[in-house]
């Protein structure tokens, strides 16, 4: 077991190296960086001084290691349009988003798990089909149709639903603002989390469901059966532990994708999170927030793999076995 | 008195599809006596799985019981209410499958599901229940139960996980047991081993086999009865010496041509000329006669009925007292 987190680990560096890299590079082809901060009657004397003092006549070896270094301690630089720390800047957003995202999936696992279930059992009942009928419209439209359209039913005809914006928040322990602790807060994050987790949930569903209708074929199902356990504990013992196994894959690495999809859901509700700032960033060219945004992108990505390989283990106990074996 | 505790009349199993009804069993009647063991042979597609999944209430949409009656020592089964069928499952009838390695559930502990199925059925605590559990597994022959009862299916071997299997079956002492190819997906060294555990069991309790089963020999060694099926009907039924040594129909008769001798038995049936139809193209009168060296004209249009012959019944004209006397007449 240590043996496999130890190999995941190493793995998960070098993925991590390997963006790291490409966020490097962005820096050297979207231009010199320096004339970024300089302006075009800055004196030649004064533009080496801050090549120098930005290293970058260092070889790019060096320049590397230095970005990778700084970046392993959450330092990514100043924003060319913020002139601010682009770390402060990614932490004052970074609650925003992640309470989007965290909803998102609770929202989408919490309906779509029972209504996979539920279109698997009855396969043929008039509610199971409307769940499936629903669930193709929640994968083919767009996320910010969804999001228009919510907003406009819930927010401009009923008028229910703030259309933008968190709402009211409360700091909790040093930079973290919360949205979940007040009313406002919580109703402005209805909208966007349903629209976020619209396209995961019916994804979940019919995973649920395919998987679901799977295993109830299954020998050991069959089996179950004739043994005489009740339906109940066929369908809701035996059924739902072995379709939730795969699930759990798919649902840790939808949490990485419902984070990154953000951007379009925050620009529609101008939520004020990561991926509005990381627009901004790509409209002004601010590399430092671009690099840094791919990078904390891709760790929160190898992270959440590595904790869904280690549930994963976890629950099935024929994994756990090659791996002690390993 | 001695009253069978499965009996089968005219069971008829259908499959509703697109393109029309398919009759899978057609109008099948055995008895299973108390104790006795019945073998169930034939070619693949027979029918052998289908007839068991019909007895235990398994059948899955869209296949169907269309016509005939199923009674377990005297009450009839067939047309229960789903709660109280389930309730006989496991109960007064066990079902093994073929493929031990797939019929026990991966994620749950072996000890689980034995004790989940023991509380099922029987009025036990769990404390009670998880006893019961691991004297079941010693009897089975696991060996160090007190242990093993809390590992995984996949710490278990093929023949391990089919004693496991067994046990789970037998757990509240049923009347019947479905054994529906047992011993096909294990290594040939268990095969034995296995079968001789499943006449021990069931012979101490008094249990009834239905046996399903490719392997000749392993009928010749286990069952009283034998049914041999062919096309979703049963072509000949005896005593196992009558029907294996002396076979009366044609079909049966290609069958048991591919034994030598009873004790080194262990081929798969020998391939008589030509093969099974497809459920959809079964042809009139005796589905066998594409295929009989000795069909006639008679064999072509009415279906055989089972007819008395000897020790047992056959479905074949050729056993036909009428057919017989205008042969004779003819000649
Ligand atoms: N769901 C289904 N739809 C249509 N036909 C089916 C279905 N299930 C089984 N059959 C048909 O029923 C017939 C009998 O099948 P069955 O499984 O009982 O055969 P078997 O004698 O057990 O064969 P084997 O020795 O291969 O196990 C076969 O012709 C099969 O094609
Ligand atoms: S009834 Fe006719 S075709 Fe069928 S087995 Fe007997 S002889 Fe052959
Ligand atoms: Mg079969």
């Amino acid at each position: 077991m240590l043996a496999f987190i130890l190999r995941r680990l190493m793995q998960s560096v070098l993925v991590l190296l390997s963006v790291a890299l490409i966020a490097f590079a962005m820096f050297r082809f979207v231009g010199d960086p320096v004339n970024q901060l300089v302006s075009l009657d800055t004196p030649a004397e004064q533009v080496r001084q801050i090549r120098e003092s930005l290293g970058l006549d260092d070889p790019v070896i060096v320049q590397f290691l230095r970005y990778v270094a700084n970046a392993a301690q959450m330092e990514f630089g100043i924003s060319y349009q913020f002139r601010q720390p682009v770390t402060t800047l990614l932490a004052e957003r970074a609650p925003a988003t992640l309470e989007l995202a965290f909803v998102s999936a609770l929202f989408s696992l919490l309906v779509g798990i029972p209504m996979g279930v539920y279109t698997a059992l009855r396969r043929d009942g008039v509610l199971a089909r409307v769940f499936q009928a629903v669930s193709l419209v929640g994968v083919s439209l767009p996320t910010f149709l969804i999001g228009i359209l919510l907003i406009y039913l819930f927010a401009v005809t009923l008028g229910w639903l703030p259309s933008f914006g968190r709402g009211e928040t409360v700091k909790i322990s040093g930079s973290w603002s919360t949205g979940l602790l007040t009313w406002s807060g919580l109703k402005a994050l209805v909208l966007p989390a349903v629209t976020l987790g619209l396209f995961q949930m019916t994804l979940i569903m019919r995973l649920v469901r395919a998987e679901m209708l799977e295993v109830l074929r299954t020998d050991y199902i069959k089996f179950a059966r004739a043994r005489g356990l009740s339906t109940r504990a066929v369908h809701f013992g035996h059924a739902l532990k072995n379709t939730l196994v795969p699930v759990i894959t798919i649902a840790g690495l939808q949490l990485g994708s419902i984070i990154a999809f953000a951007i379009i859901t925050e620009t529609v509700f101008q939520w004020p999170g990561m991926g509005v700032l990381f627009l901004k960033a790509v409209q002004n060219v601010d590399i430092p927030i671009m690099a840094a945004y791919l990078v904390m992108i891709s760790a929160l990505f190898v992270v959440i793999n590595l904790a869904v390989d280690l549930l994963y283990a976890m629950v099935d106990p024929r994994l756990r076995a090659t791996l002690k074996g390993a | 008195m001695n009253e069978p505790v499965l009996s089968v009349r005219d069971l008829t199993v259908e499959f509703v599809t697109r393109r029309g009804t398919l009759r899978a069993i057609d109008a099948i009647s055995f008895d299973i006596a108390p104790g006795e063991v019945l073998g169930v042979v034939g070619e693949s597609g027979a029918g052998k799985s289908l007839t068991g999944t019909a007895v235990i209430g398994l059948l899955e949409p869209p296949g169907r019981i269309a016509g005939g009656e199923i009674r377990l020592s005297g009450r009839r089964i067939d047309d229960l209410p789903p709660g109280e069928m389930r309730r006989l499952r496991g109960k007064r009838i066990g079902m093994v499958f073929q493929d031990p390695l797939t019929s026990l559930n991966p994620l749950f502990r072996v000890g689980d599901q034995l004790v989940e199925t023991i509380m099922t059925h029987l009025p036990v605590t769990k404390e009670e229940a998880r006893k019961r559990a691991i004297d079941l597994l010693a009897e089975v022959g696991i060996p160090a139960p007190e242990r093993r009862i809390d590992g995984w299916p996949h710490e278990f071997s093929g023949g391990m996980r089919q004693r496991v299997v067994l046990a789970l079956a037998l757990c509240a002492e049923p009347d019947l047991v479905i054994a529906d190819e047992p011993t096909t997906a294990l290594d040939v060294s268990v095969q034995a081993q296995i079968i001789a555990l499943l006449k021990r069991l069931c012979r101490e309790r008094g249990t009834a086999v239905m046996l399903i089963t490719h392997d000749m020999g392993v009928i010749a060694e286990t069952a009283d009865r034998v049914a041999v099926m062919y096309a979703g009907r049963i072509v000949e039924i005896g005593p196992v010496r009558e029907v294996v040594k002396n076979p009366q129909h044609p079909y049966a008769k290609g069958l048991m041509g591919s034994i030598p001798s009873l004790e080194e038995s262990r081929e798969r049936l020998l391939q008589i000329e030509g093969s099974m139809p497809r459920l959809a193209a079964i042809p009139k009168g005796c589905a066998f006669h594409p295929r009989c060296p000795h069909a006639f004209a008679r064999c072509h249009v009415e279906k055989p009925v089972l007819l008395e012959s000897g020790a047992g019944r056959v479905a074949c004209w050729l056993y036909d007292g009428d057919t017989v006397a205008r042969a004779e007449t003819a000649a």
